[in-house]
């Protein structure tokens, strides 16, 4: 029963290839292609309504955080908020500024809609349910990043708008060093499973990869948190600095496919985060695997909204840049060389022709072997060393950072303003 | 002529014209735009032959490093906000296209003379060489690329260490 309703997308969509090829009749290369686009278009629809549900969550877990309702004029608990925001969007006046470049103005949008879309290409969403089962999944996922680079540029520069090139020039100048790290993170994880792949990924997680590269998660998740452009990150469009950049002069839907393009790159990265961190679609055998995937899925979005959108104040355009290239990068580097070397001494995996097997007991399963946990313990062990590594390196910040806690306690009653750092970047 | 064909002589239309449009239009800015929409096409073109690898490392590299680096200098470049009515036809452009048609005929007999590996039963997708490119390049043998890997490896990370060398400068 669990078995049928685990495979019941593969089912529905094996029944429709056979109702195109012997119902209907249609010559194989047809059939192959009616079927890619079929492919294509649940998984652009999945992400649509994806999009909708997450303009609806933001605002509500972020009004929580807040101490306020959120949303809750438009139907139950403003469940139908979404759709009211929609019919808002389609309905309004598209305006053009006069002086806009008028074709890349209007190209940029779904320039920005449109690799956040192909992102759900290469991702597993449960056992063999794949769209694209791309061997180098995971550098597809990363150069799908760089187009949405261009998008940005093109909006800014195409608004002739002083505001939107700058915020264009920031988001592409922090873009494209959260890249850094964001990659390295990855490094750590491609040197466990030894592919590419992001279902191989998820095959070799005998252990969530977040408990042997927790470092690496941390990393991760802070890069793509800038990489999306999310809050504390957001200085591309920092609405009280540039009033959000780039999409300054764009309306209606247009402005809407902007939004599409972010909030469906923080769900890419979220199912990227399920994928990579949190185990993707394996899971013990209770609900199926595309349940497991989802929840995972969700609990990374949730993470974003609660521990970055809601939680910290916008950091500044040198704090940001330093943060990356002296703390997040080095972190990065250390993290791959260490892994090196303990993959080496407790591998996760082992290649037989080809073909991936795990080596030790089946954590995620709930089998009750327990040969995970010395691979575990031998991985933490080695990510505490990195931190080690990496407090002693940065001593001088450590103790900075708690004499500014003392400094506030002991002053308690007259509030100095906090310390800014004042470092600039070098010329 | 195969759904493989129609496809390819799409994508390779748009690459060239996108790439002739490159060269003859006024606007820097538009100009680096459809060197972007080359580069797409390329990679395009790649994931149709079947070298799924090349062609997302084409997009990774060109488009997100070479054209962002040039869209960047660009836009760092003060004046080239007001190009209407300047021509891209300056006094050198015959000097250009003679320097372009002799990288084109050193090009050739190399094109000419390899050996292409041809998809045989002209199936539609990607194919990936991801695991032969890997052995090729971890191969020490004289057939591999392993001390090439090794210096391009060591190279980059130089260079990254550098630039956290060169941001941290208390370290």
């Amino acid at each position: 029963m669990l078995q049928a309703i685990d495979q019941i997308f593969i089912t529905i969509f094996g029944l429709f290839s056979s109702f195109l090829l012997d119902t209907l009749g249609l010559p194989t290369e047809l059939a192959q292609i009616i079927a890619i686009l079929v492919q294509a278009i649940v998984v652009c629809t999945f992400a649509a309504t994806t999009f909708l549900a997450l303009t609806y969550t933001e605002r509500k877990v972020i009004a929580r955080v807040q101490d306020r309702i959120g949303p809750n004029r438009a139907g139950p608990f403003g469940l139908l908020q979404p759709l009211a925001d929609a019919i808002k969007m389609f309905t309004k006046e598209q305006t053009v500024p006069d002086v806009a470049d008028k074709l890349i103005f209007h190209i940029a949008p779904i320039f920005a809609a449109a690799p956040a879309l192909m992102f759900f290409a290469v991702i597993p969403f449960g056992e063999d349910m794949v769209a694209s089962d791309l061997d180098v999944g995971l550098i597809y996922i990363i150069a799908l990043g760089s187009i949405a680079e261009i998008a940005i540029l093109m909006g800014g520069w195409a608004s002739r708008n002083k505001y939107s090139l700058l915020g264009a020039m920031r988001a592409v100048a922090q873009m494209i060093s959260y890249e850094i790290p964001l990659v390295l993170s990855f490094m750590g994880l491609i040197l466990i499973t030894g592919s590419l792949n992001l279902n191989d990924m998820v095959v070799a997680q005998v252990v969530p990869f977040i408990l042997l590269q927790p470092l690496a998660f941390l990393i991760f998740v802070t890069a793509a948190a800038a990489e999306t452009g999310r809050s504390p990150f957001d200085i591309m469009e920092a609405e009280s600095e540039i009033i959000a950049g780039f999409h300054t002069e764009y309306a209606g839907m247009q402005f809407g496919l902007f939004q599409m393009g972010e909030f469906l790159g923080f769900y890419g990265q979220a199912c990227i985060m399920a994928t990579l961190f949190f185990g993707g679609w394996r899971g013990p055998e209770m609900i199926p695997s595309w349940l497991w995937f989802w929840l995972k899925s969700w609990i990374g979005i949730f993470i974003f909204q609660w521990a970055f959108r809601s939680t910290f104040p916008r950091l500044r355009v040198d704090q940001l840049q330093a943060f990356c290239w002296k703390f997040l990068v080095p972190a990065a580097v250390l993290n791959v060389f260490v892994t090196a070397v303990v993959v080496k001494i407790a591998p996760v995996v082992s290649w037989q022709n080809g073909v991936l097997e795990t080596v030790g007991g089946d954590f995620l399963g709930l089998g009750f072997g327990l040969g995970w946990l010395p691979v575990t313990a031998i991985y933490l062990a080695a990510n505490a060393i990195t931190i080690a590594i990496l407090a002693v390196l940065y001593r001088g910040e450590v103790r900075r950072t708690v004499a500014q806690f003392e400094v506030r306690e002991l002053s308690a009653e007259q509030p100095s303003a906090p310390r800014l750092d004042t470092e600039a970047l070098p010329a | 002529m195969t759904a493989e064909q129609i496809v390819f002589f799409i994508i390779a239309t748009i690459t060239v014209v996108a790439a002739l449009g490159m060269v003859s239009v006024a606007s820097v800015f538009h100009a680096a735009l459809l060197m972007v929409l080359t580069f797409l096409g390329i990679a395009a073109l790649y994931m149709v032959m079947g070298v799924g690898f090349m062609g997302v490392i084409q997009v990774l590299i060109y488009v997100g490093a070479i054209a962002v680096l040039m869209i960047f200098a660009i836009m760092l470049t003060p004046k080239v906000m007001q190009v209407e009515g300047r021509s891209r036809y300056t006094k050198q452009w015959p000097y250009a296209a003679m320097l372009a048609s002799g990288f084109l005929v050193v090009l050739v007999p190399p094109l000419m003379a390899t050996p292409w590996p041809v998809q045989k039963d002209g199936e539609l997708g990607v194919r990936d060489y991801a695991v032969e490119l890997g052995m090729a390049f971890m191969d020490p043998g004289a057939n591999g690329y392993l001390l090439v890997f090794w210096l391009t490896a060591a190279l980059l990370l130089v260079a990254l260490i550098g630039s956290i060398v060169i941001a941290r400068e208390d370290l």
